[in-house]
């Protein structure tokens, strides 16, 4: 059990996948206008991440012990009809969600955190439910850090800035205050 | 937001410009680092030093040129039904390819690099690049094209790294550049270090364009005779 928990608050705070790994920056600069819209990305990304991982330790277990070698590949294919298919069922089940979320449903394809999550949960030899509690702690981690950016940006839109630091350069430097933040959780939990 | 620009804003025919700019352009005028910022998470988290900068930039200008000229070999048998799938499985085998070559040559930039050389299948300038470009152009002009932006891109993460890595360990590409006495700023090789040197290095370019523009658009030249009566009022 305290394995899990291990697992979880380290993917969730420890190795923040976006704030301390740099993985799914697209959608953190992308999405996070408006926090409501942020969470929901956040959630649509977590769903992802938990078929991901079960089909990572299925292919694990059973396809890629035989060909190692077509591991980047079987991954990328998993992901890419994963997604499509969350997308047919977003759009079945909550048309609204599928109007606001937009062209980032599908662009979760690309979003290298989904990718990443294979890779560390294949390098990290973590079973079935190890990597169900990995993708649930990286889903967290999303959730909070999409939903921090969208919050800072929000008040941000108020204050007075010079244009010339409008845009990316200012989404950047928000984004490494918050990195900075979670360098407080290094430290914490390095027992395993 | 700016990968979905560079896939809609893409021209519907072949390239008409002369072959030399197919190549220029991805160097300076459409940057994949500055000016497009594709392929952000690579700029941030492998640039603490210019020797990651280089392996990276290498590993994905090989992927743009093998997958570049794959697709535009085959760009008139791919239904466009399938063409995204396709493109990401065309890359998704020069990736392994790229994982396995660095690996067996440069083990100790391969380890740095670690999962981030697996990754480069979901860099959005690949898919962006064949979309865009690859799937309407000729072989030669797609090999050109596919050499200017793996240029730009490798120059990109240097420029970024070199920041990180001079000040934060006093080197360059592993030379000492700054004086003993210069106390490393430990930041640098963290992570915010990498949010911090990209947000200063746009910060920068934002306001030298601006600059620029600004000087481009003056009316007239300020001589020491047309700011004479402006003082004059100021002064009251």
């Amino acid at each position: 059990m305290s394995q899990h928990l291990w697992i979880f608050f380290s993917a969730m705070l420890v190795n923040n996948f976006t704030l301390v790994m740099f993985l799914g920056l697209c959608s953190f600069i992308g999405v996070t206008g408006k926090v409501s819209v942020a969470v929901r990305l956040g959630l649509a990304d977590t769903f992802v991440l938990l078929i991901t991982s079960i089909s990572a330790s299925i292919l694990n277990k059973w396809v890629l012990v035989h060909a190692p070698y077509l591991r980047i590949i079987a991954f990328i294919l998993v992901i890419a009809s994963m997604v499509q298919i969350t997308e047919m069922a977003v759009k079945k089940w909550s048309p609204t969600l599928f109007r606001e979320l937009g062209i980032y449903l599908p662009l979760i394809t690309t979003n290298c955190a989904i990718l990443a999550l294979a890779i560390f949960q294949t390098n990290r030899g973590y079973g079935f439910l190890e990597g169900v509690t990995f993708a649930l702690g990286a889903g967290a981690g999303l959730i909070i850090a999409l939903s921090l950016m969208a919050s800072v940006r929000e008040r941000l839109e108020l204050a007075d800035i010079p244009t010339v630091a409008r845009g990316t350069a200012l989404v950047l430097f928000v984004a490494g205050g918050l990195s900075l933040a979670f360098m407080g959780f290094s430290g914490l939990l390095t027992a395993q | 937001m700016h990968d979905l620009d560079s896939l809609h804003a893409a021209p519907s025919g072949p390239s008409t410009a002369p072959p030399f700019q197919d190549f220029i352009k991805g160097v300076w005028k459409e940057n994949p680092v500055f000016a497009q910022m594709l392929g952000m998470c690579p700029t941030m988290a492998i640039t603490n030093s210019v020797m990651n900068a280089l392996a990276m930039g290498l590993a994905t200008t090989f992927v743009l040129f093998g997958s570049g000229v794959f697709v535009s070999i085959f760009r008139k048998r791919i239904a466009s039904e399938v063409r995204i799938t396709t493109y990401i499985l065309i890359i998704a085998a020069f990736v392994q390819i790229a994982d396995m070559g660095l690996e067996a040559t440069m083990p100790v930039s391969h380890k740095a690099l670690g999962p981030f050389i697996a990754l480069i299948v979901a860099n959005c300038l690949l898919l962006a690049r064949q979309e865009s470009f690859s799937a309407r152009n000729t072989v030669w002009r797609s090999a050109l094209d596919a050499l200017g932006m793996g240029i730009g891109f490798t120059l990109g993460l240097s420029v970024v790294g070199a920041v990180r890595e001079i000040l934060g360990q006093g080197t360059w590409l592993g030379f000492r550049v700054m004086p003993a006495s210069f106390e490393p700023w430990v930041i640098m090789n963290l992570p915010p270090g990498g949010f911090f040197s990209f947000g200063f290095v746009l910060l920068g370019l934002a306001w030298w364009t601006e600059r620029r523009t600004r000087r481009a658009t003056m009316k007239f030249p300020v001589t020491l005779a047309t700011a004479e009566p402006l003082l004059e009022r100021a002064r009251g």
